[in-house]
């Protein structure tokens, strides 16, 4: 969910752009973090962690924490939160440390 | 290899306020930052600053950003890496950068003079099922609802009432959020009771010595459970009471982002008033290291506006040090060194001072 109404802020229209989580499409704002556009869509679960297959979702937004380590266009372990989504970004739920397969 | 007078490590207050000083005088700077956006902290802060009319006092933490940021780009002895990670620290004063789109390009910058303004990450809490999706750090949701206009969850429990929780929350309102309520492990409240009140009025209900005990989910967070504590921070049976909400939102601290000061050998000191490990250093932000300086949250938490004025020394003194020359020096650093004390003339910052005390090396210094 995006917020509509602000008393300060003004959050004009951006360029939307198409991507795929787990092969599912989603829409989100060009250039925006892809965690966010994520948690935009609704999406909580963005890896899964290494031994007890606990669910992880967005955390620190600095690139600090691990949390939200996903695969983007088959690469593992993207920090998502600082990383920049594009047009056709295929992402992927990372599971444990994740794989190149 | 890239070769420059200053290497400014983080572009928050402290780092583009350093750089904007030690570039005044003609220093040749590399700034270099790990984020989307210059700024830090800043670029989120919707909120008017308190303080005295110097420190900003009445401008928007976006605003001063903004205005800092501009004043960087119109100077030719100033460059800056975004989305630029530093990755390690060398003896021969080098230091590592791993940037580009994908991360793939390996630079190394050979710098007289550092100054590591590397912030702070936020304190995670012990309780069961804080791994969950849901439960952020207030940073994060900072970033998620004014950077980019999206709803971190429909019904928040803040944890934390010093200034953070508290500007948060009200940010949280503002922005049409629910908060069911914010809990505090103290006795009373540790921000600002300006904003207290104001999220009071709004009906946000305050628990002091409360915390939270638990979360239930397995993938979200379904319920939450307070408890009230003792003077030793145990729960007291009996007390708990459960909350509907679906998101945490974790304010309770920040820790120095120091690791760059380890790996270059300063010396280091835990100092709980500062937040953990932080670097000595004397009252021109030096550290133990003749060619490193600090500035900001790194040196100790505390707010945005001690962080300008950090780096505002730093910078000062980094560049007088490299033999550029300023005029009136001794006169602007005191005048730097006596606003941040008034800055710091207020009971909020009492520890504060007590913390900067204990690592603080005084006299001359070669």
């Amino acid at each position: 969910m995006r917020i509509k109404e602000h008393p300060i802020l003004e959050f004009p229209k951006k360029e939307k752009v198409k991507f795929t989580l787990d092969g599912n499409e989603m829409e989100g704002n060009l250039g925006e973090p892809i965690a966010a556009a994520l948690v935009a869509e609704g999406i909580e679960v963005l890896s899964r962690s290494i031994k007890y297959h606990r669910p992880r979702g967005f955390f620190c937004a600095i690139g600090k924490c691990s949390s939200c380590l996903m695969k983007v266009n088959g690469i593992p372990n993207v920090r998502t939160c600082v990383t920049e989504l594009e047009e056709g970004m295929k992402i992927e739920t990372q599971k444990g440390k994740g794989d190149f397969n | 290899m890239k070769k420059t007078d200053i290497a400014i490590i983080g572009g928050g207050p402290a780092g583009l306020s350093a750089a904007i000083s030690a570039a005044s005088l003609g220093a040749k700077i590399v700034l270099i930052d790990d984020g989307l956006e210059l700024g830090g902290q800043l670029i989120k802060q919707t909120h008017k600053f308190f303080g005295s009319e110097k420190q900003f006092a009445g401008i928007r933490g976006i605003e001063i950003a903004r205005n800092m940021i501009e004043e960087l780009k119109g100077l030719e002895n100033v460059e800056i890496f975004k989305k630029a990670t530093v990755t390690g620290y060398y003896e021969d004063n080098v230091i590592t950068v791993v940037r580009g789109a994908k991360e793939d390009i390996l630079e190394k910058i050979k710098a007289v003079r550092i100054i590591v303004a590397a912030g702070a990450s936020e304190n995670m809490l012990p309780f069961e099922n804080n791994d969950l999706p849901g439960v952020y750090g207030a940073g994060a949701v900072q970033t998620l609802m004014n950077l980019y206009g999206v709803v971190p969850g429909k019904s928040i429990l803040m944890i934390g009432a010093g200034n953070i929780g508290l500007i948060v929350s009200y940010q949280l309102l503002q922005a049409g959020i629910h908060v069911e309520a914010i809990v505090e492990a103290l006795p009373r409240i540790g921000g600002y009771l300006v904003h207290a009140s104001k999220i009071r009025r709004l009906g946000v209900p305050i628990y002091t010595t409360h915390t939270i005990k638990q979360v239930y989910g397995t993938e979200h967070i379904e319920k939450a459970v307070i408890c009230e504590i003792d003077k030793n921070f145990k729960f007291i049976d009996g007390t708990e009471k459960e909350l509907d909400v679906d998101t945490i939102c974790l304010a309770v601290g920040l820790s120095p982002l120091s690791d760059l000061l380890w790996h270059a050998g300063c010396k280091m000191k835990y100092i709980s008033e500062l937040g953990g490990y932080v670097a000595l250093r004397d009252d021109n932000l030096k550290t133990t290291k003749d060619n490193i300086y600090i500035a900001g949250d790194v040196a100790g938490i505390e707010e945005a506006s001690s962080a300008m004025l950090e780096g505002n020394i730093a910078g000062l003194n980094a560049a007088v040090s490299l033999g550029c020359s300023c005029k009136d020096f001794q006169q602007q650093n005191n005048k730097l060194k006596s606003e941040l004390s008034e800055l710091r003339a207020n009971p909020l910052s009492e520890k504060v001072k007590e913390g900067i005390n204990k690592v603080l090396i005084k006299g001359k210094r070669g």
